[in-house]
């Protein structure tokens, strides 16, 4: 296959930043999205010039380092995976692709393609656990029997890789997705009830602090989630929310 | 030769922990708050240990080179956790789990530890559950069990297929609570690239932010290692791409001893090679070989035949078909332990019956399953006289119920539809037994440095059972080192905050600051990629599933060869003062290119076969691993002497009061 890409570039954080065009041939079907990109890289590294920074780490879907707006689509075109499990044989031959960071402005962008997530991490701080310290004597594990239904709708939730994908995808960058989700698991789980009330009303007041927009219900967030994180964990986190306010 | 105090604790086996948990010192609650701890990695053990190290009231700094602790290749464990609970009445105990996995680590793991790891299990699940990780649960909202890598009884806890996900995302629930108090300092995008040694003590770290470039200075009381395995001196393997060994190396080379390198598990089950450009491997759960036949055609020519695409597997009769795991081992057939397994796969491809281009590609296939359980299912609806078709199309459901994920996962990487083709798998690099060698309270050879997790030479002996890697690692992180290292740091309570403005930081910094520029001012001509795959090839071709003397020691000439060309002809882009992937990488393999070489002369210097470790020439007449117990029934430690391969080596003599050794056997 032969690719234009059209990649974006930014030396570092205050730089512009600009789209630069690259021409790839022999790109090969089978290869993922990620080692195509390696190989635009080494071929920029033996021509002596920077290659481009991209997050990545774990390779099969379940980190959630690696990001990318593919063609305008978080992850890229297909569904139900992250971009480092995107193959190639998903383009055409002669096609141009545009590759982006994700873009919000809770998400600087450090450089080129990588940008900075750690937004997510500090609306964790504020509430994503239960308070249990580690004692090697907490109860045994079926003191609490929890029916399967809600176990399996807290696992549901849980899945969430923080990647970021909705928060990129939803055109107010709202993060309610990402926050329902650990709220919806801990709220449906024996354990995390106790702390439920002060648990959503932290994350969500360090969730506006980061800038982050609302939620206008648009979906979007749902559609190019890899996970397929449901909507549903956004209505169970504004009654949280509710009752806790009330 | 020096003798390695591995500090055992006296007293039969099973009071052994409990005894030394009550003997040993402690720190008071207003002291701890005076005491800095650092932990390298936040996977499930660095995770878990900084976690409760901030609970008891350290203050811990915590680094990682990822963007998040969340990130940490623990994550990407799939298939479950052990633990002795004995949920299912099955006959389990913490006797079982210790002697399974004793027998399964091929007899060359310390029998101690691993009793105490199967002790600890059960507080395990215990702390997650109440963490709120969500286990998978019956209807009767207990917790499921699942049956793992051949042993006797269910005790594997699982959540899906993403059980390392939701443990150390609870790990990082935990860490989280901690640093929202400030008891944990989260460095991300950190990489340790120095250990700082005060007057004979590990005091303090050198980190490069990844993002600046800075090189700062760390101080503590103690230095924790949880930085992973090394399994990436394979290039490719099915770590991920950061996974490294620079932070244990490092140790390595000031002074902690490295304990049996070579011991490397290689895993039957993974997605073959499509190409050169090949980043990473990956890994499907063994839990498919419960259903899976595997297969390779019998005659050559089939063999040629579906490799030019004139024939598919599915034209060749049963007749057609060896079977060879069924045919070499009929009493565990395709369920044969994963180093059996491996190379079973190796030898048929060698003999040149690999079915994909490569020549490195066996077949899994599921169409005896699908026709059993098809006519099962058929039979449950009522169904008289099914036709073919409605067998396959039932049989396909439950297959897509068991294994649905992992069928899915296969069809997205290389586009062919497992259901009505076989799988085409091929071992991988997936985990190391061996790493940093520790003392019963998981110190090194340096006094005030630890190591847990996978980065320490374990619990695991020559070969790791499944669901094993968790369990290790979150025992050695939440019930292990919190006990272990107040007994150290209970000395250092007037010792007061430990100055940055030392000759030995100076000194620790000029160095990282030299290997930096060194790489940025080496205007060489090729890629550090391009050296890394070079070796990933010497390490698998010698130093992989089958080795033997002759190659071993062209290996170590070839390793020793492609580290000069390193040095000389490597080119890196960019500047130390920015975020520099190629440098990072650079120094990583550096690294690698030594351990290779310590790698090959510990499987050069092992004369047996065992577990992981497999010798040509060591091996029985049917060509299964042949151990010698009387010769190498120790761990090999190697001390740094400035070059790896004229590392010195120590003994520690495995003693096994409680299990008879006996050979592994599967026929």
């Amino acid at each position: 296959m032969k690719l234009t890409l059209k990649i974006w570039r930014q030396k570092s954080k205050n730089d512009k930043g600009r789209i630069e065009t690259y021409q790839m041939d022999n790109v090969s079907e089978h290869m993922s999205f990620l080692e195509m990109l390696d190989v635009l890289n080494e071929q920029l590294v033996s021509k002596g010039e920077t290659p481009i920074a991209f997050d990545h780490d774990c390779r099969e879907g379940i980190c959630g380092m690696c990001s990318l707006y593919i063609n305008g689509e978080a992850h890229g075109p297909d569904r139900g995976i992250t971009t480092c499990q995107l193959h190639m044989r998903k383009f055409k031959d002669g096609e141009t692709i545009y590759i982006e960071p994700f873009r919000a402005k809770a998400f600087p962008i450090i450089k080129d393609l990588v940008v900075d997530r750690s937004a997510f991490d500090r609306i964790q701080h504020a509430g994503g656990f239960i308070s249990v310290n580690t004692s090697g004597n907490t109860q045994d594990a079926n003191n609490i029997p929890i029916p399967k239904n809600d176990a399996d709708k807290a696992f549901d939730a849980a899945t969430c890789i923080g990647c970021g994908a909705c928060v990129a995808t939803c055109k107010n960058a709202s993060a309610m997705l990402f926050v329902s989700a650990k709220v919806s698991q801990f709220a449906l789980l024996p354990q995390g009830k106790v702390e439920a009330k002060r648990r959503v009303l932290n994350m969500v007041e360090q969730m506006d602090k980061e800038g982050f927009g609302n939620c206008t219900n648009t979906g979007a967030c749902e559609v190019e989630c890899p996970k397929g994180i449901s909507l549903e964990n956004i209505a169970r986190m504004n009654r949280e929310f509710l009752k806790a306010k009330i | 030769m020096a003798v390695l105090d591995s500090k055992i604790p006296q007293g039969p086996l099973k009071d052994k922990w409990k005894k030394h948990k009550d003997t040993i010192n402690l720190v008071n609650p207003a002291n701890k708050r005076l005491i800095d701890v650092i932990v390298i990695g936040t996977g499930l053990a660095g995770g878990s240990a900084a976690a409760s190290l901030a609970e008891l009231g350290y203050n811990v700094k915590a680094f990682a080179f990822q963007d998040s602790p969340r990130r940490a290749h623990s994550i990407a464990a799939q298939g479950g956790i052990n633990a002795a609970k004995n949920y299912q009445n099955d006959g389990d105990s913490i006797y079982r789990l210790f002697y399974d996995t004793v027998k399964g680590g091929d007899y060359r793991s310390r029998e101690a530890n691993v009793y105490r790891l199967a002790e600890v299990s059960g507080n395990i699940i215990d702390q997650c559950v109440a963490q709120g990780v969500p286990f998978a649960r019956e209807y009767g909202g207990l917790l499921d069990n699942r049956s793992f890598g051949g042993v006797l009884v269910s005790r594997t806890f699982y959540a899906k297929g993403q059980t390392g996900q939701q443990l150390l995302l609870g790990a990082y629930s935990a860490m989280n609570r901690q640093i929202g108090k400030g008891k944990i300092k989260m460095y991300n995008r950190h990489e340790m690239l120095e250990l700082v040694v005060i007057d004979g003590k590990a005091r303090g770290i050198i980190a490069r932010n990844l993002i600046t470039g800075e090189i700062e200075r760390h101080s503590a009381h103690a230095v924790v290692i949880a930085s992973g395995g090394y399994g990436n001196v394979f290039y490719l393997s099915t770590n991920a791409m950061g996974s490294n060994v620079t932070a244990a190396w490092r140790v390595h080379k000031k002074g902690a001893f490295f304990a049996n390198p070579c011991f490397t598990q290689i895993h039957p089950t993974c997605i073959p090679r499509s190409g050169e450009y090949q980043s990473k491997l990956t890994l499907m759960s063994e839990s498919l070989r419960n259903d899976g036949r595997i297969w390779v055609p019998k005659k050559m020519e089939d063999v040629i035949a579906i490799r030019e695409g004139r024939k598919k597997p599915t034209d060749l009769s049963e007749e057609e078909r060896d079977y060879y795991l069924e045919r070499r081992y009929p009493a565990f057939g395709n369920l044969v332990p994963r180093d059996v397994a491996s190379r079973a796969a190796k030898e048929r491809c060698d003999a040149g019956y690999g079915v994909n281009k490569t020549g490195e590609a066996v077949y899994l296939d599921f169409s005896s399953a699908i026709e059993r359980y098809g006519k099962e299912k058929a039979n449950v609806l009522g169904e008289e006289n099914p036709s073919k078709e409605r067998i396959v199309e039932l049989g396909e459901k439950v297959i897509e119920d068991k294994y649905g994920n992992l069928f899915q996962m296969y069809e997205k990487i290389t586009d062919e539809n497992p259901y009505k083709t076989p799988m085409m798998i091929y071992p991988a690099v997936h985990y190391t037994m061996g790493g940093i060698w520790v003392d019963y309270n998981l110190m090194t050879t340096i006094p005030g440095c630890y190591a847990i997790g996978e980065a320490n030479f374990s619990d695991h002996g020559a070969n790791r059972l499944g669901a094993s890697a968790l369990m290790q690692g979150l025992a050695d992180g939440y019930f292990v080192l919190p006990y272990t290292i107040g007994d150290y740091l209970s000395s250092d309570i007037r010792t007061g905050p430990i100055p940055t403005d030392t000759p030995e930081f100076d000194e620790a910094e000029k160095s990282v600051r030299e290997r930096l520029e060194k790489f940025i001012s080496n205007k060489g001509s090729k890629s550090v990629d391009h050296f890394h795959k070079k070796l990933g090839k010497v390490m698998w071709d010698k130093v992989g599933m089958a080795r033997n003397e002759k190659g071993l020691k062209e290996a170590i000439e070839e390793i020793r060869q492609i580290r000069e060309e390193f040095h000389k002809d490597v080119f890196v882009p960019g500047n130390m003062d920015e975020l520099n992937p190629e440098l990072e990488k650079a120094t990583r393999v550096e690294d690698f290119l030594e351990l290779a070489e310590l790698f090959a002369v510990d499987a050069l210097h092992r004369n047996e076969s065992c577990g992981g470790h497999f010798r040509e020439e060591y091996q029985t007449e049917e060509g299964e691993a042949l151990r010698d117990d009387e010769n190498f029934a120790y761990v090999a430690a190697w001390e740094w002497t400035g070059d790896p391969g004229k590392a010195k080596l120590h003994k520690e003599q495995l003693t096994f009061n409680d299990i008879e050794l006996k050979q592994r056997s599967y026929k």
